[in-house]
This record gives C-alpha cells, sequence and structure tokens, in this order.
C-alpha cells in the first residue's frame, strides 16, 4: 500500500513541476531560447513573497496575487531589455546570458537572505487532507496545486489556439520576420510571452514555497526538474509537459520508497532513459536534432 | 605555447592564387617566449612563498577548465554546463587509484583517461539535444553522478574521503610537485589545444561554425568532430579534477560535482575572449585578481564576474583580449589562415608582383 501512495504523492508532485516547466516550455517555443535562470526566478518569487508580505498585510495563502503581477511586469521588462539585446546577438549568447545571471541571482540572495531555508507559512491549510484508507493521503494543497496547473496549461492552450495575442504568439514563433512583415512588433510579442513565461514560474516558486522549503540554491533543482519534464513529456507539447512532469514525480517517489538517497536519482535515470530510447519524448511531434 | 612558428603556407603560384598564412605577422619568436614563460614558471616554487605557489596552481586548474570549455563553446558551439561532472570523475579516480595504493601524482592521466572513456556514452544521450537543451541534459548528467558518487559509501559518501598515499612528502616538496603537475598539465592542456585547432578537425570546426549546412554538405564529419572535442575537453577537465584531489588531499562530493567549476570556466572564457586561445589565460588572470582582492567579500566576486560576463557577452562579445586585439590582428596562438598576403620571402623576386590584397584579409 505504501507503494501506492507513493505514486499518488508522485503525481501530486507532477503539478508542481508541470507549472514550473510551462513557462521554460513556452519561452522556448516562441522564442527558441532556454532560460537559465528560470529555476531561480521561482526562487526568487519566494523571497519576494517573503519581503512584501509583512509589508502589504495580505494573508499569505494570497500572495501569488500580489507577487504574480510584479513578475509579469517584470519579465516584459527584462525580456525588452536584457534578453532581447542577447537575443538579437544569438541563442548562443542568450544561454549563457541567463547563466549568468542565474549565478548572480543565487549568489546575490546568498549575500542577501544567507543560506538557510525559507518557506511561506500558510498555518494549518498545508496539513487537510483527504485519506481514503490509513495508508494514502491526498493533501489538499497539492490537490490544488495540480488542478492549478491543470487549468493554467489548459487557458495557455485555449490563449494560444484561440485569442488574437496567441495567435500573433504563434504566428512570431514561426516566422518572426514574416510576421513582422505585416505589421507585428515581434519585441512586444516576445515581451508578452516572457510577462506570462514569468508570471507562471512565479506561480509556481509561491506553490512550492507554501509546500515545502526554499534557499537561494533550490534555482537549479527547479530547473532541472522543469526540464525534465518537458523533455520526458516531448518538446513543444503543453499537455505533455503536465504528463513529464506526473512521471518525474511517480519516479522521484518510486526512488525515495525504495531508498530516501534515491529520490532526485531515480528522476534523473528517467529521464536520461527516455533520451535514450524515445529522445522525441512520449509525446514530442518534432524531433529534436 | 611551445610552438609559435608559422608553418611554411602551400606553394601559391604567384599572381594566380591570394597568399595563405598562418598569420598576419612573422611569430616565430611567440614560440621562444612560451618556452621562456614556462621554464620561468617551472621554477616560480622556489621564487615565490608558498601563498603564491598556491594562487598559481590553482591558476593552472582553472585555466585548463577554461581552455577546454573554449573548445567546447568557442570553437564546437557547445555550450556544456556539466564539465564539473568531468572534474568530480577525474578527482574520485584519483580517490579510487590511491585507495589501492596507487601514487596520486602518478594517477593523474589514467584519471583523465578514464573521464575521457566516460565522455563517449555520455555524448551518446547528451548530443541527441542541442542548444540550450543540450546545455541543461550536461547539468542533468553531471547531478546524476554526483548522486551516484555521494551513495557509494565506500567512497565516502556524501562527506567525502582524504586521499591517501602523499602523506610521506615534506610540505615543501608536496608544493612543487603538485605545483609541477598542474603546471605539465595545464601546458599540455593549452598545447592540445593549439595542436587540435591547427589540425584537419580544427578546419572543420571552422567551417562549422560559419556555416554548419555548408560543411556537411562539403563533407565534413560535423558529429565525429563534436564527438572529439567533447571527449578531449572531458579528458582536460578530468585532469583539472584530479589535480584538485591532489593538491587539496581531500574530495568531497559537493564540492567537486560544483556547479560553480562551470560558471567559472564560462565567466573566465567570456571575459577574456571566447573562440580564442588567449582569452582563457587572459580571462583567468582577471578571475584570480578579482577573486584576490575580493576574498573577504563572500560572494561578491562571482556577482561581480557574473555581472560583468553578461555584459561582455551582450556588448563585447569578443572579450577582452577579441576586443583588444581585433584591430591589431595580433594571435598569440594562430589557428587559423589570413587569405590574401603573400609572404614576402615567396615571392620569386623577377616574378611581376602578386595582385594587390583585398582591402580586409579575412580569417578562418
Amino acid at each position: 500500500m505504501s507503494w501506492l501512495n507513493a505514486i499518488i504523492q508522485g503525481i501530486l508532485t507532477g503539478g508542481f513541476y508541470a507549472l514550473f516547466a510551462c513557462g521554460l516550455s513556452l519561452l522556448f517555443g516562441v522564442m527558441g531560447i532556454i532560460n537559465l535562470a528560470h529555476g531561480d526566478l521561482a526562487v526568487i518569487a519566494g523571497y519576494v513573497a517573503v519581503l512584501l508580505i509583512p509589508e502589504t498585510h495580505v494573508p499569505v495563502v494570497w500572495s501569488f496575487v500580489v507577487v504574480v503581477p510584479i513578475f509579469a511586469v517584470g519579465g516584459y521588462i527584462l525580456q525588452r531589455t536584457l534578453l532581447q539585446a542577447s537575443l538579437d546577438r544569438d541563442p548562443f549568447t542568450t544561454l549563457l546570458v541567463t547563466f549568468g545571471l542565474s549565478v548572480v541571482a543565487e549568489n546575490a540572495l546568498l549575500e542577501a537572505f544567507s543560506s538557510n531555508g525559507q518557506s511561506l507559512n500558510i498555518g494549518s491549510l498545508i496539513a487537510h487532507s483527504f485519506n481514503p484508507t490509513t495508508s494514502i493521503s491526498l493533501s489538499y494543497f497539492s490537490l490544488t496545486v495540480l488542478g492549478v496547473a491543470v487549468v493554467v496549461l489548459g487557458a495557455l492552450q485555449l490563449f494560444l489556439s484561440r485569442s488574437g495575442t496567441g495567435r500573433l504568439i504563434r504566428a512570431v514563433a514561426d516566422d518572426k520576420e514574416a510576421a513582422q512583415l505585416v505589421g507585428v512588433n515581434y519585441r512586444h510579442i516576445f515581451g508578452i510571452a516572457a510577462a506570462i513565461a514569468f508570471a507562471t514560474v512565479a506561480l509556481a516558486g509561491i506553490a512550492s514555497g507554501m509546500y515545502t522549503e526554499f534557499a537561494p540554491t533550490s534555482g537549479p533543482a527547479n530547473l532541472l526538474f522543469a526540464f525534465e519534464s518537458v523533455v520526458i513529456g516531448g518538446i513543444g507539447s503543453l499537455w505533455g509537459t503536465l504528463v513529464g512532469g506526473i512521471v518525474l514525480g511517480v519516479a522521484q517517489q518510486i526512488g525515495a520508497q525504495i531508498n530516501p538517497a534515491y529520490q532526485v536519482l531515480a528522476g534523473h535515470i528517467v529521464f536520461l532513459a527516455v533520451l535514450a530510447v524515445r529522445p522525441r519524448g512520449l509525446f514530442g511531434l518534432r524531433t529534436s536534432s | 605555447m611551445t610552438t609559435g612558428a608559422a608553418p611554411v603556407p602551400p606553394t601559391v603560384e604567384a599572381g594566380s592564387l591570394p597568399g595563405v598564412t598562418r598569420s598576419a605577422r612573422p611569430t616565430a619568436w611567440l614560440g621562444g617566449l612560451g618556452v621562456g614563460v614556462v621554464v620561468l614558471l617551472a621554477f616560480m616554487p622556489s621564487i615565490v612563498s608558498q601563498a603564491d605557489t598556491s594562487i598559481l596552481l590553482n591558476f593552472f586548474i582553472l585555466l585548463t577548465m577554461s581552455s577546454m570549455w573554449n573548445l567546447l563553446a568557442g570553437y564546437a558551439g557547445m555550450v556544456s554546463i556539466g564539465q564539473q561532472a568531468f572534474v568530480g570523475l577525474g578527482a574520485y579516480t584519483v580517490l579510487v587509484l590511491a585507495d589501492g595504493g596507487f601514487n596520486p601524482v602518478a594517477a593523474i592521466p589514467i584519471a583523465a583517461l578514464v573521464c575521457a572513456a566516460l565522455s563517449v556514452p555520455i555524448s551518446l544521450l547528451v548530443f541527441r539535444l542541442r542548444g540550450g537543451y543540450f546545455a541543461i541534459a550536461t547539468w542533468v548528467v553531471a547531478d546524476a553522478a554526483s548522486l551516484v558518487i555521494s551513495s557509494i559509501g565506500s567512497l565516502g559518501g556524501g562527506t567525502g574521503k582524504p586521499v591517501p598515499g602523499l602523506s610521506s612528502l615534506s610540505p615543501k616538496s608536496f608544493e612543487q610537485v603538485t605545483y609541477w603537475a598542474a603546471l605539465a598539465v595545464v601546458v599540455v592542456a593549452v598545447g592540445m589545444t593549439y595542436a587540435l585547432l591547427r589540425s584537419r578537425l580544427g578546419l572543420v570546426l571552422a567551417a562549422v561554425r560559419d556555416n554548419e549546412v555548408g560543411a556537411r554538405s562539403a563533407g565534413a564529419r560535423v558529429v565525429t568532430a563534436r564527438r572529439i572535442v567533447f571527449l578531449v575537453a572531458a579528458l582536460g577537465c578530468g585532469a583539472a579534477g584530479a589535480l584538485l584531489a591532489v593538491s587539496q588531499l581531500n574530495v568531497q562530493p559537493a564540492s567537486v560535482f560544483n556547479v560553480q567549476w562551470s560558471a567559472e570556466m564560462i565567466f573566465v572564457t567570456m571575459i577574456g575572449g571566447i573562440g580564442t586561445i588567449e582569452g582563457p589565460i587572459l580571462g583567468s588572470v582577471v578571475f584570480f585578481l578579482l577573486q584576490q582582492n575580493l576574498a573577504h567579500e563572500g560572494a561578491w566576486y562571482l556577482i561581480i564576474f557574473g555581472a560583468l560576463a553578461v555584459v561582455i557577452a551582450i556588448w563585447a562579445p569578443r572579450g577582452l583580449w577579441g576586443t583588444a586585439t581585433a584591430k591589431l590582428r595580433v594571435q598569440l596562438f594562430p589557428v587559423g589562415y589570413y587569405v590574401g598576403r603573400t609572404r614576402r620571402r615567396d615571392r620569386p623576386g623577377s616574378a611581376p608582383p602578386a595582385p594587390p590584397a583585398p582591402p580586409v584579409a579575412s580569417t578562418v
């Protein structure tokens, strides 16, 4: 029965990973760049919440209402300035610039907040759970996060396929020069995509900050798990990302069931196995090479 | 650093084809200078203090790593953030061999070879992804390697283990032996990079960098070239990791598998000048000057260095060396070719003058 519980906990963890991954996936899909600072953004969101909550008197549970808009605006500004400047060089430069920003952010947080873990305390809300049997426990909070991940992915899918702005984003992703010829300001569209990506990663950072501790050095782990979710699910598929997150979560929980030290390693092994056997991922449409 | 002499260019009939040279200027004297610098560095332990010797040793380790990363990214276009995998595996190979009674210093080349061998199966996996996804995949491999090593109890688990076998040496001779080992590794690493880039492989890499599709259609074995570069970079980073184990006499997974190694390699290369052999050398000097001056400020040197790397990547992508020498066309390590200049001594005295050189000589 503890194995069944491990699988259920893994599925629930998958919600967090999918939430982390959708911004990474979106930016890659639209601009063809990987934001290596993605994981650190989630950590920064946690620290922004820690700093702002005493000032704004917003209940901790609702802190995302404050932080997510800040990140959306910040994402747009960062994209229009530094990221666009690096993108104008080449994708190679963007990769190095985002990695540089990641290291700078991590060390700046270390200087400002020390290496101690922090968390966003939402009190007893985190403890409530639904227990169908004595050995299985479904945390309402994790279920909510999984629900939020499904809603965010669904909304993103709808936004991209139905709305006018979504159509512009897809057009720019396909061919930004051609889009520009018919009057689309692709830099503005890139900015909007970055705003969405930053907003979702802030949401993910806050959700995970409420659930577990975070520290300045948590960024790379966030990035690696998000990336593994994207590749396992298949590059370019939003729903694949959700499945990838769940597969990763289940693999980690099963690994932890064998030996707590194997939790992260089991996820890496499943990722490498997918890379070896099915490099385009479970739902990938395009080949990766 | 040992050979700076320009080779005799292919014989070209004056007036029919532009001459091809390795360098804009004769550079034979640079070879002598390089040998002189290495000889001077070899005597350093007797000249400078123990603290300075130790700084130089760490400088050699960082320079070895950065040269390897420069080869990967600057010449083969592969951004790896997982080179710490080979740093760690190199360090642990030394530990395993030393535990088995092997001399740790003699284990350094073996550790490098083990890392090169391990890079082949790793490349089979990570080469399935390109660009940014390749970068993170190498990072995942490094993290997985770290977790595997940490779970092996006989290697000290997560807390690591001291490296035995050198306790019989006096502090002075230990310092000298490790210093000379590091100097040998860095000379081989830079020399190997130089030789590699002047070989046919260097030509293939240059062709791929300029136009991958064109290079493929001309028959260049692009994937093979990349695989060789990945292997050489693993070799060099493995040697650097082995040096870390020998000089610190202690191996700890969180330290040798730290992504900070990759960060330092990347920043050093970007700041010094990516795509030049001189760049990592200059970048390493800048890094150590900054680190020494900010040693008491905690992580500030990494913040400043990272921010500097970001600024340089966007606004001066040739780095300090590339920007400084763009006009002068000075190369300490000429690896490309200059087309359009006929060397004077190759011109037959009685032949009509060579056609005028194009206004801008292109470097390959």
